[in-house]
């Protein structure tokens, strides 16, 4: 069994190298190949979860060494692979939900004449990602996650002609590059202290160095998981990056890639409970995130930013959980997963709405669309009622596990987290309810398509025609069934999870579990989550469903409009990072020509008269050149005879 | 005794010789006796790199020949595992850089004006090579300085003659920035020499010998500890200047801009690197304890180079400009990971020199076949390539990858290295060091984006994609990238031995960790 694990990972990356590697010749079938090599992985991936769940609790983590990557004294690297019920619920959510991806983007990148190299990035992700779970040590899962980084950058600007679409790729890679400075400096630390980085002898010994130590690097992953997961102060690109194909919102940047960070602190569990600090940082950042994207993600009227707020604050409640520790790690696990289903769900519903309108995005100009497409109206409306928490569907279960553990951290910590999470929740129900309401009720206020050259923002590979007004219409079966398959798991998830604590016996001998025990009965949380999810809805109705909706966007409060900029951070990114940067780089290159040259060339000149000949050089002096080369040549030729002399 | 040292270096020494005699009207058989000759040195390199055993002697190979008697100069070879590591990276190069130059010295088509010698342009490039490898091989500290300052010659040449065709301001201004940059170029290093030779003559009075293996044998030659610190700082000055290290960078940013790809390649990727290994062979091993003494300033020096030289980058508007900053910021960690004084971090170091190597010639070579078909270095004058040449924009983004030390290709294992190895010592400069894998990605990717994304710009558009000839050169390239990313273990298995004797002579023992974690 241990040897098919290197092939999870081998399958899509043979994709990712035949396809990107094979030319026109493959254009006909290279979608039907990415395909069948995702789904291979997802069947490896089952048959190894049938072996795993055969074994008992204890017993059930398999490896695979396959060579040492970098063999030099006292450094060990390895590439080898671990596989446990963490990785093994990664596995099957990556895979399952990945190949479901692969065959809806079939139908939507159809007219795409890159479709090709499209599937051949999505299976470099799709390695990368299992490369990323399933590493047994630090420094292959950086690989990894550096591997899934450059996925997501060649995705976000797949429509590279397009300069938005290029500068959202580059500046996701860039501040992923910000998060990556904490990952290195992290297994710096690790190795001068531990001597190694692979996760077992590392996380046995946390208990024979100083805590400051494990804050330190407790803090170092933080700032790796803020990253990747698009947590405050590193969130700023997660909504440009949604100017990558609606596939690759949903895979990458809503189920998969950005819950690696989520993944990092869980995996490090034994770091973080020996490190409070560090613990209380990341529940901050969790709760700070989630607040921040939900109040973005009321104030978007691009449907796929709205999302990106929304991916951004669930999230958040995930870190939150896994800063609780033991009492949390489990629920943040289990929100990932429900959360992967319903929010990849609710994606391919948004890109199934673009199929239909033109590819707009904005949803003021949406309205109605629940007569014309019934099933993405379904489908999409059974995510909304998973996100906002509706009793009975997977949200439900995994987010009101979060809030009664944040309650449970106790002290006046657990009561601020706890009504954060509280409040989140209100707000996740009012922004998604405005989102399901300009998007399939009211008027339609549809408008003519705009001409393509005029407006960059259209998603080019579907054919546009200026000035048309949209035929609103259901997309093909092969978009609709993985809509369909998502739609089933966002409903009974969560329930199938929860059904006599399933999940947390599941993942209880990798990550640990302590009941958490809120100062408020569980009741009295559950009671109050669905109580402001009500309320939320009800707020979101009053101004979206009982009114008609402008279709443009009025002026909006300050809140609203420094919610429609991220909250002011680009605006704080452009002035200082941008700007700051643009004039150190230039007075640098400044002081290189002028002072660092001039200084020392002038150094030199009291030494060997080497300026003057310099400056002359400069003014053109054409025979100097010969003379200066004469010279160096002739004092070369004399110093070595010379020595013969002597 | 046996003469695959001397066979090595001599081989290409005979053949730019018999590449020059080539009578002009035949300029073709030139171009393919010099890409013959560089193919058969990378078989003698090979040869060499199998012959050498790891776990053997210290240095192999070796010959040894009185030279002059009288002053205790031997024609002394051998070679250690850094050095037949670097020998394979130049002989690896070598063809590629003749094969990407194939057409770079050809005669002008129109004007006339300067004379273009064909033969001369890869006689030059395999003079080059003889000389370089011939300085990894010298275990003598004279024969090592002959061919050290001998190599400016063709060098200067190769810089000032042959340069990139189109010129903003034309062909009189172009020749005479050629000329700048060449004549600076030599001055530099000239002055640097100087220095060095006043060195190598007190190391003589000093230690009566000039010869690496009786120091291996007998032990560094007792001297006064100003002595030694005069000498250690006049080799440290000359081989600071070719690496080069910050503030004596300011040659390579103009000799890189003016002289063809090929030979940008040539200067960053072989000829720089003699610095670096000298240091580590010469300066390290001759003078251990002024070594250790110097540590803190260098690392410094070195910390400034990485983060200036990727600040002086991302401010670039020159590509082949860019180029030569982010290798002044790789030098920095090359230069870093040798002071360092660790197994991570020397090791790290020889990695780094071997990849730097390769993953610079992937980019320049890719941006000089661009710059060929625009006529132009300037960033602004491109933008959206890589829609009507995806194959040149895939290779570009994938040198580009390596420079910013991609996980998974190459230079990630070695800047890793370097900056764990140096961590573990001096924490505060490692960290700060870091910050130079968040600037690489900015200029790499700015340079890009700002190239190859976008809007197809009206002069790109009919641009053909790579041809036959220039994937041949890249895709080797690529895969190099990748498997030595991948599966190091063959570098790193000639290498670790050497680094081990390294850091034995300037005993420093690698710090121990805090715990000992249960392996």
């Amino acid at each position: 069994m241990e040897n098919l694990i290197a092939l999870l990972v081998a399958a899509p990356l043979l994709g990712a190298a035949v396809l990107l590697c094979g030319g026109r010749r493959l254009d006909a079938v290279g979608h039907w190949l990415g395909t069948a090599l995702a789904a291979a992985s997802f069947v490896i991936g089952v048959v190894l979860f049938a072996d795993m769940a055969g074994k008992d609790a204890e017993h059930r983590e398999i490896g695979q060494h396959l060579f040492s990557w970098i063999p030099v004294e006292g450094f060990q690297a390895d590439v080898a692979f671990q596989l446990d019920q963490l990785s093994m619920t990664f596995v099957l959510l990556i895979t399952g939900v990945g190949s479901l991806i692969h065959v809806y983007s079939i139908g939507y990148m159809e007219h795409d004449e890159r479709r090709r190299r499209f599937f051949g990035y999505l299976n470099l992700f799709l390695a990368a990602m299992l490369l990323l779970v399933l590493a047994d040590n630090y420094l292959l899962l950086y690989v990894g996650w550096e591997g899934v980084g450059l996925a997501s950058y060649l995705l976000i600007g797949f429509w590279q002609h397009k300069p938005s679409a290029a500068t959202a790729a580059k500046k996701a890679f860039l501040v992923n590059r910000v998060g990556d400075m904490g990952l290195s400096i992290a297994i710096m630390l690790m190795f001068t202290t531990f001597g190694t980085f692979a996760f077992g002898p590392v996380l046995e010994s946390t208990g024979e160095t100083s805590e400051g130590m494990l804050t330190a690097i407790g803090l170092m992953l933080l700032l790796a998981a803020c990253g990747k997961s698009a947590q405050v102060p590193l969130q700023s690109w997660l909504g440009d990056a949604m100017e990558g194909p609606t596939p690759v919102s949903a895979l990458i940047h809503a189920a998969t890639m950005v819950t690696a960070g989520v993944y990092l602190i869980v995996r490090s569990g034994e770091i973080f409970n020996a490190a409070p600090d560090a613990q209380l940082a990341v529940t901050v950042v969790g709760a700070v995130t989630l607040l921040f994207g939900a109040i973005v993600g009321c104030a978007k009227d691009d449907i796929k930013k709205a999302l990106a707020g929304s991916t951004m604050s669930q999230i958040g409640y995930m870190i939150l959980a896994a800063g609780l520790g033991p009492i949390g790690y489990v629920f943040a696990i289990m929100h990932l997963v429900t959360h992967g289903f319903f929010k990849a769900g609710l994606f391919l519903g948004a890109g199934s709405v673009m199929h239909g309108m033109n590819d707009e995005v904005d949803m003021r100009k949406y309205g109605g669309l629940r007569k014309y497409m019934p099933v993405t109206f379904v489908t999409f409306g059974l995510g909304y009622l998973a996100i906002i928490g509706f009793p009975g569907l997977s949200g439900f279960f995994s987010k009101d596990k979060i809030i009664e553990a944040a309650f449970a951290k106790g002290g006046t910590e657990g009561w601020i987290l706890g009504g954060v999470a509280l409040l989140g929740a209100a707000i996740t129900a009012f922004y998604m309810t405005r989102v399901m309401l300009m998007t399939f009720f009211g008027e339609e206020r549809w408008q003519p398509a705009p001409d393509p050259d005029k407006a960059p923002s259209v998603e080019p590979g579907i054919e546009v025609h200026p000035g048309e007004m949209p035929h609103p219409h259901e997309s093909p079966k092969v978009m609709t069934i993985p809509m369909i398959v998502l739609a089933v798991g966002s409903v009974f998830g969560g329930a199938f999870f929860s059904i006599g604590d399933r999940f947390i016996h599941w993942l209880e001998p990798v990550t640990d579990h302590a009941h958490g025990h809120p100062p408020i009965s569980a009741l009295a949380v559950t009671m109050s989550t669905v109580a402001v999810m009500v309320i939320g809805v009800g707020l979101a109705w009053l101004q979206y469903g009982r009114r008609p909706v402008p279709v443009v966007a009025p002026r909006g409060s300050l809140l609203t409009r420094a919610a429609r900029r991220d909250l002011l951070q680009d605006d704080f990114n452009h002035v200082v990072l941008v700007r700051g940067g643009e004039h150190l780089t230039r007075s640098l290159v400044y002081v290189d020509h002028t002072l660092v040259d001039g200084v020392v060339n002038g150094t030199a000149a009291t030494m060997g008269g080497l300026s003057g000949r310099l400056r002359r050089i400069q003014n053109g002096y054409a025979r100097s050149y010969a003379v200066s080369m004469f010279g160096g040549a002739a004092i070369l030729i004399a110093a070595t005879l010379l020595m013969r002399a002597v | 005794m046996s003469f695959l040292l001397t066979a090595t270096a001599a081989l290409p020494a005979l053949g730019a010789i018999a590449t020059a005699a080539v009578p002009a009207a035949k300029r073709n058989a030139a171009k393919w006796l010099a890409l013959i000759v560089s193919l058969a040195t990378l078989v003698l390199a090979a040869i060499v790199l199998v012959r050498f055993d790891p776990g053997g002697d210290r240095y192999q190979l070796t010959e040894s020949h009185a030279w002059i008697k009288d002053f205790g100069v031997r024609y002394e070879l051998g070679v250690d595992g850094i050095a037949v590591a670097l020998i394979a990276l130049t002989a690896l190069l070598i063809p590629f850089i003749i094969l990407a130059g194939w057409h770079d010295a050809d005669p002008l088509e129109t004007g006339n004006k300067r004379w273009r010698p064909t033969q001369g342009f890869f006689a030059l490039i395999l003079a080059v090579e003889a000389m370089v490898i011939i300085s990894f091989e010298a275990t003598d500290v004279f024969l090592f300085y002959i061919f050290f300052e001998a190599m400016l010659i063709p060098m200067y040449f190769l810089i000032g003659g042959f340069g990139d065709r189109a010129h903003e301001h034309g062909e009189e201004a172009a020749s005479t920035q050629r000329s700048y940059a060449a004549v600076k170029f030599l001055l530099y290093n000239l002055a640097g020499g100087l220095i060095m030779l006043a060195a190598v003559i007190g190391f003589y009075v000093v230690a009566g010998h000039f010869s690496l293996q009786t120091i291996a044998e007998n032990g560094v030659p007792e001297m006064a500890t100003s002595t030694e610190r005069w000498l250690f700082l006049g080799f440290f000055f000359a081989f600071a200047v070719k690496a080069p290290l910050w503030p004596l960078h300011t040659w390579l940013p103009n000799a890189m801009q003016e002289s063809t790809a090929p030979v940008a390649v040539l200067i960053t990727a072989v000829v720089d690197k003699v610095g670096t290994f000298a240091m580590l062979r010469f300066c390290l091993q001759l003078f251990p304890e002024a070594s250790k003494w110097a540590t803190p300033a260098i690392l410094v020096l070195a910390l400034i180079s990485i983060i200036y030289g990727a600040l002086l980058a991302v401010g670039q508007r020159d590509m082949k400009r860019l180029v030569a900053y982010a290798s002044i910021s790789h030098f920095g960690f090359i230069i870093m990971g040798i002071f360092a004084m660790t197994s991570q971090g020397q090791s790290g170091a020889t990695l780094y020199m071997v990849n730097h190597g390769i993953s610079t010639a992937a980019l320049m070579l890719v941006a000089g076949f661009l710059i060929s078909r625009r006529g132009s270095r300037l960033i602004a004058d491109y933008g959206g390539v890589q829609k009507v040449a995806p194959v040149l924009a895939g290779t570009f983004l994938i040198g580009g990858l390596a420079t910013l030390s991609l996980p998974g290709l190459a230079p990630f294992v070695s800047e890793f290295l370097v900056l764990v190895g140096t961590f573990a010592r001096y924490p505060v400069i490692g960290i700060i060091a870091t910050l130079g894998i968040v600037l690489a990605a900015l200029y790499t990717l700015v340079l890009y984006q700002r190239t190859m994304t976008g809007p197809v710009k009206a002069e790109v558009e009919g641009m053909p994609d790579l041809r036959v000839r220039e994937l041949v050169v890249v895709a080797p390239l690529v895969v190099l990238l990748i498997f030595l990313g991948v599966y190091p273990k063959p570098v790193t298995d000639i290498v670790n031995p050497a680094v081990k004797q390294t850091l034995s002579d300037v005993q420093k023992q690698d710090p121990k960790p805090e715990v000992e974690a249960a392996k």
